[in-house]
């Protein structure tokens, strides 16, 4: 099975946002993933695409977030960048922590990282790299790889 | 896509039902503004019906646990009632299951409040 891939150039707004979110939940259900699967993606996709506008560019209608999927036999891989300073991960503190339980914030990269299989975060000093990897079980495809 | 909120009261409690999505933008506003006026006017006993709540993202969630924090800096009590599914496993990762006061029964839920 060849790659399909697409990207999309976005504005530093809230409807990238949402955008982002459906499109990420339309690519997921033709990828063949579960209803709950399909939100858990959405949802991941959801926050980056928050990370990248907000944290990243920062609402500034000058800089663009770049969203990419890309469908493989084995994988939905879904790319979002931002042009931002880059973001240092590292800094961020454990949501889980009993002291920061009550903190407002600071939970989106961790609900990333229980919803996707892989997630790498690239930070540069030109923006942020998201990428986030679904394994695509029992689907279509993987049944087609197993035979060949 | 918006969320939408209504208010009554019951035994002293006042019950917020809200349908939609708590997400940045819009419905985190509303929740934010709805305990917020709540608070102003002396309701302090908040239990929040989250049965037609059907997405929250980490914003929602942290406009849910300001509402909590607040709600109890001045005070008051805040509970959630009739959890979605989707609503439920995220506060259960986030390890938020156990802070907030859960309830699954409205009337329980309202007995509950100054125990």
């Amino acid at each position: 099975m060849s790659a399909n891939r697409v990207s999309y150039t976005l504005d530093s707004t809230l409807e990238t946002v949402n955008s982002a979110e459906e499109t990420a939940g339309r690519m997921a259900a033709e990828a063949g993933f579960d209803d709950e699967e399909v939100m858990k993606i959405s949802m991941a996709v959801r926050e980056a695409a928050v990370n990248a506008v907000l944290h990243g560019n920062a609402y500034d209608p000058t800089k663009k977030v770049t969203l990419a999927f890309e469908r493989t036999a084995r994988d939905l891989i879904i790319v979002i960048r931002d042009q931002g300073k880059g973001l240092d991960a590292s800094r961020i503190p454990d949501p889980l922590a009993p002291e920061n339980l009550l903190k407002t914030s600071g939970r989106g990269i961790f609900l990333i990282r229980s919803f996707m299989d892989v997630v790498e975060i690239h930070p540069s000093k030109t923006g942020t790299e998201f990428r986030m990897i679904k394994h695509v079980h029992g689907s279509a495809a993987d049944s087609k790889e197993a035979s060949q | 896509m918006t969320m939408k909120s209504s208010t009554r009261q019951v035994d002293g409690v006042t019950i917020v039902d809200l349908s939609g999505r708590i997400t940045l933008g819009e419905g985190s506003v509303v929740l934010r503004d709805v305990v917020r006026d709540l608070l102003s006017k002396g309701q302090k006993k908040i239990l929040l019906n989250l049965g037609d709540v059907n997405y929250i993202d980490s914003s929602g969630i942290g406009e849910l646990v300001s509402a909590y924090t607040t709600c109890k800096n001045q005070g008051g009590e805040l509970k959630l009632l009739n959890l979605t599914k989707k609503v439920h496993d995220l506060l259960q990762i986030t390890k938020l299951y156990t802070v907030f006061d859960v309830k699954d029964d409205e009337a329980a839920g309202v007995k509950a409040f100054g125990q």
